[in-house]
This record gives C-alpha cells, structure tokens and sequence, in this order.
C-alpha cells in the first residue's frame, strides 16, 4: 500500500493556495469600466519599448488614424507598419527616405480626416475600449479555463490510455493499471469544476463562448450575428450543457466501474470481472472517440463560433493523450522512485516513453496538417484562425512546435534514453508544459486576443489544478494496493522484459 | 598450416543457448552461430557488441532533411522564385509549409534507403553472392556453433558433446 508521503501533500495544499491567490489576484485586477482600460493602455504606452511605442503612436497620437484603425482592423496592421517603418528608417537610413516616408504618412493622415468626423471618431474609440475591456475581464476566467480544462483532457487521456491496454489485452501494462486508475481519479473533480465553469457561461458570469452572448441570435438585437445564429441550432446553451453533462457522465461511468472491476476481480475466484472491464472498455472507447470529438468543437472549437476545422477533435485527442501517457510515466517514475512499484522496471519505463515519442509525433503531425491545408488554401474564413495566432501569439504558437515535437524527438529518439530517469522527467516536464501551452493557444486568442500574458492569474490556476491533481491522485494511490493481484496478465507484465 | 574447426550442432535453440553461454564460460572462441531464424538473446550471449545501424540511419536522415531543404531552396527560392498561386517564395520560410511534405519524404527515403544499402555491406550480400553455408539443415531446423581448434581437438569434442550436441564434427577449412 502506498502512504502518500506528508511532504507532498503539504506541497499540494501550497500550490493550491498559491494559486488561488494568484487566481483571486488576477480577478481584483480586471479592470470593471473602459476608464481603467483607459488607464491600463496609457500605462502600457508610457512602460512600452520601441516595440509598442510604435502601435501606440498610430493609434493616439494621430486621432483620425486610430478611429480608422479601430474601425477596420485590417487596417491597424498596415497604417502601423508605416509608422513603425517610418520610425526604423529614421534610426538607420539617411534622412532623405525618413523625409519620403513621413511624406507618406502625412498625405494619408488629412485623407482620413476628411472621412471621419469627430463623433465617428469618438464612437470608434469607444467600441475600441469597450473592445479591450471584454478580453481583459475574460482574462482571469480564459486562465483558469485553460487549466481546468487542460487538467481534465489529461486524466481522460490517461482513461483512454487504459482502456486501450484492457481491450488489446497489453501483456506489459497491467502493473501500471493502479497509477493509471490514480491519475483518472480526478476526474470526478474536474468534471465537476468543469460544468460549473460552463454553467457560469451560461448564466452570463463571463463570456469565454461569444455565442452565448446576449441578442447574437436575435436579428433586431445590435449584437446580431447571421453566423453564429445559423449554427443556433447546434449551439445553444441547453443542447450544450446537455451534451457536456452526457458526457463527463459516460466518461466517470466508465471510470467508476472499470475501477470497481479491477478491484472486485483482485478478489474473485474467476476471471468474470476481468471480462466485464473488457466489455466495457471496449464500449466506452466507441463512446470516446465519438463524445471526445463533440466534445473539442463544444469546449475548445466553440470559443471561435465563425472558424471551424475537421480535424480538430483529433488534434486535441493528441495533445491529452500524449500528456496522459506523459503523467502515467512521470507519476511511475515518482512513485518507482519512492520503492513503491516493485515489479516496475526499464522496460515498462521504455514502453512509456516510445508511446510519448510516438503520440508526440503524432500530435506534431495532426497539428502541420491542420495548419498546412488551412495556410496553402488561404481562405479567409478560415485563415484568420493562424493569422491572429501568428501575429499575437508568435512565440507560444511556434514555441509549442519546438517544445512537443523538437525536443521530444531529439531526446526521445535515443533507446538508452528512454530508460533515464531523469532524461524522462526533463522529456516530461517539457511535454506537459508544451501540452498546456498549446491549450493556452487553442483558447486564448479567441476569449483575450493580443491582451495575453502569463502572469499571475495564468500561473495562479495551473498551480491551483496542479496542485488539487496531486492531493487527488495521491490520496486515491493511497486506497487500494499497487499491483492488482488476479488481473490474468499481471504475470507476464512483471516479468516484462524488452 | 592446418586450420580446424568444429561444428557442433544442436536441434533446439534452448539447448544452443545454454550451449553458448557455457562456451563462453569455458573461454572457448565462438567463430561463428548459424540458426535457421533468429533467437531472441543470442548476440546478448554471444557478447556480441550492440549494432550502431540506427546512429548511421539517424545521420542518413539529417543528409536526407538538408537534401530536401537544399532542393527546394535552390529550386523554388534562388533559381526561379515565380508567384506560383499567390504562395510567397521571397524566401523559404515563407513557404516552409509547402515543402514540409518534400522534406519529410526525403528524410524517410534517405534513412530506409541507405540504411538498407549499409546492411548490405557490412553484412557483405549482394545479388550473386556464394552462399556460406557450412551444412544446409542449418536454414532449416539445425542449430551450428563453429568453434576454432588450438591443439586441444580431443578436450574440445568432448566438451561440446557435453553440451547437447546432436553431432559433433571436426572440419578442416581450406580458404
């Protein structure tokens, strides 16, 4: 049996309060009216550097520049870049161009003048605030909606994992089943933190899923939008909630009773139970595979109601299923390390480290695919998807690619690697945090756009969740033995060898 | 100068296996094992010194990757960058995407294929090649351990017929 040890648990309830300060701190600081987002970017303005000298200046020091920038944002792109050049030929070029360039600028800035008056202006600064405004109070809701969600996908990654093993009759696996059973024991945890977060959705508390937004279906409302009311009858808050409700229902079903099996067969004089977890898991991945797709457009494609991809549900499929497999490894590597899992040894490490080598490619090739058909095709309804995440989000969208595909390839690839503690633990860290990353850029551009950052309130819920995943997972390893006793291949599967 | 050896030969690879770590205990050389398929934990017995095929295949891949890279450059970028469909070729990051595919493609080609190439060689097969094959019911359910004499002919027969040996044979090679 395994105790779980005081140190981590006292770790666990420190990230957790760690992380609700953060949380909490991130929600006092959401600026409540378009007066502090008037501070915040006259703030931004003045810390700025070069860079964000340059948008600035395009958008206050010319006015009728910036009511045109808000009013077509296609715009802001160009009329910036002008400046922004003007301003990098005044460093280096002779003046003769700086001259040219500002000659440019200032034949633009009367031409503008002339089309919008004064009230125009004014309301177009306003739509801008009120703009900013809603992303950074989505902010510390899109935070702690990343890692929630992003928590739970992994344990129903770790699910998926298991049933898998059940159903191909893994003769390695079964002494991992314990961990495996551990780690999808937050489920029931995060299935619950994650209805609440989309009935406050739906109750208006924040407004991740811009459908949900009020008079967006309403023709007469000035929120109108024909998309997203011809996909009314797909999303609407109830069929929505139902059909989350369904499905954490089926998914903790499946784990409850596999779980219960597991533990009823380490005590039967027959291999009964171990046939019904075979059934059942078997059913249970027909109803993944189908709900675990329904369930990225719901959660995830949702938050951008005009884009839509068909390969997104197996994108997202990949991306928890390697950090699934990628928990089961670290948390066997943890509790190996502490003398717990006797009969574990290199070969079953290795075998979990090929599947992350393995899923991590597979995750890199799901993510080009998609990526790649949308960029060569180019077609503006679906493009604007790469585009706001290549301009706003450059360095997390490419740092992803690096971090789940480069680094795991190049570490991974070795076969004496693959038994390295350490080596796996470090392959580990980089896979989760480029895991959660890539949630950060599946959500985040659409509910906080160019506002984003990793601050507190981001920091805050990953080390909330973190450290509920720990004090739930611990606390069940701690309930039933580490190795089931009547499973009919845990025989071959502590004598595995590779 | 004579240049004996012996062929002891086995009927089941239990049997070869236990045969060769006990050779290996008694300090006799092991010239050569001929199996009719491959028996999981030979070489490991044998002492056999882990193959390096997979570094060669690595290296094979990083040739193929920067063959692939280098063709679409030169071809696509600096030799004739035309606007093929609106796509940029003002350089090649620009229009990496599209040439993802061309140099995937060649890294798996270069890898498989040299890699194939370099088994061939170093395991010296090619089309007409003279079969080595010192007794022929060794392709199909014979087991053959070749064992080199050093003036210890009568102690070394002796010692394989202790070993479970169907036959034990000494042979003179000419070559």
């Amino acid at each position: 049996m395994y105790t779980f040890s005081s140190k981590l648990k006292t770790f666990s309830f420190i990230l957790m309060v760690v992380g609700v300060l953060g949380i909490g701190y991130g929600f006092l600081n959401a600026p409540k009216t378009t007066e502090d987002v008037e501070k915040i970017l006259a703030a931004e303005e003045h810390h700025g550097g070069g860079h964000h000298v340059a948008p600035a200046q395009a958008n206050h020091a010319v006015p009728a520049h910036e009511a045109k920038a808000a009013a077509e944002a296609p715009a802001v792109a160009h009329d910036t870049s002008v400046v922004a050049q003007a301003e990098s030929v005044h460093d280096t070029v002779a003046s003769v161009d700086t001259t040219k360039v500002a000659e440019v600028v200032a034949h633009e800035a009367p031409k503008k003048e002339k089309v919008v008056t004064e009230a125009e202006e004014h309301a177009a600064h306003q739509a801008h605030l009120e703009h900013v405004l809603h992303q950074l109070q989505n902010k510390p809701w899109s935070a702690v909606y990343v890692s929630c969600i992003f928590f739970l996908l992994l344990t129903m990654g770790t699910l998926a994992f298991y049933a898998i093993q059940q159903v191909a009759q893994a003769g390695w696996s079964p002494v991992l089943f314990r961990v495996m059973q551990g780690i999808t024991s937050y489920l029931p945890v995060g299935s619950v933190l994650l209805l609440v977060f989309l009935i406050a959705g739906g109750l208006h508390m924040h407004h991740l899923f811009p459908w949900l937004g009020e008079g967006v279906t309403d023709p007469k409302s000035p929120n109108y939008d024909e998309i997203i009311a011809g996909k009314s009858g797909y999303l609407n808050f109830p069929f929505w909630i139902i059909r989350a409700i369904v499905f954490l229902l089926g998914w903790n079903l499946y784990r409850h009773f596999s779980r219960k099996n597991c533990l009823a067969q380490d005590e039967a004089n027959d291999n009964s139970f171990y046939k019904k977890n075979f059934n059942i898991s078997a059913m249970f991945l027909v109803f993944f595979i189908v709900s675990e797709s329904i369930m990225s457009w719901d959660w995830i494609m949702s938050l951008d109601p005009h884009w839509f991809s068909t390969l997104f549900g197996w994108y997202v499929f990949a991306s928890f299923f390697v950090s699934g497999i990628t928990t089961i490894c670290m948390i066997t590597l943890y509790l190996k390390g502490q003398g717990y899992l006797e009969h574990v040894n290199t070969s079953h490490i290795h075998d979990l480290a090929k599947f992350m080598f393995g899923i991590s490619v597979f995750w890199t090739y799901l993510w080009f695919s998609q990526f790649l058909l949308i960029w060569y095709a180019n077609i503006p309804e679906e493009v604007t998807y790469f585009v706001t995440r290549i301009e706003h989000y450059n360095l997390p969208f490419f740092g992803a690619v690096a971090m789940n595909f480069v680094f795991p390839i190049l570490i991974l690839i070795n076969t004496d690697f693959k038994r390295i503690t350490w080596v796996l633990v470090m392959a580990g860290t980089v896979i989760l945090l480029g895991h959660y990353v890539d949630f950060f850029n599946m959500i985040m551009p659409a509910t906080v756009g160019d506002q984003w950052f990793i601050g507190a309130p981001e920091l805050g819920a990953l080390m909330f969740f973190l450290g509920l995943f720990i004090f739930v997972v611990f606390t069940t390893l701690t309930k039933a033995p580490l190795l089931p006793k009547r499973n009919p291949y845990i025989e071959e599967s502590k004598h595995f060898h590779y | 100068m004579s240049n004996k050896v012996i062929y002891a030969i086995y009927n089941d690879d239990d049997t070869l296996m236990d045969a060769v770590k006990k050779t290996r205990a008694a300090h006799h050389h092991i010239e050569e094992v001929y199996t009719p398929f491959p028996v999981h934990g030979l070489d490991k017995a044998m002492g056999l010194a882990p193959t390096r095929i997979a570094i060669c295949a690595f290296i094979y891949g990083l040739v193929g990757l920067s063959f692939g890279t280098f063709l679409m450059n030169y071809v696509m970028i600096l030799d004739w960058p035309q606007d093929i469909g609106g796509k940029p070729s003002f350089s090649y990051i620009q229009n990496m995407p599209a040439f993802v595919p061309v140099m995937f493609e060649e890294t798996v080609f270069f890898a498989a294929h040299l890699m194939v190439i370099t088994f061939y060689l170093r395991s010296k097969l090619w089309p007409f090649k003279k079969a080595e094959n010192p007794d022929v019911r060794t392709t199909d359910d014979h087991f053959l351990m070749e064992v080199a004499i050093h003036d210890n002919e009568n102690e070394l027969v002796s010692f394989f017929q202790g070993t479970g040996a169907v036959e034990v044979k000494v042979i003179e090679k000419h070559d």
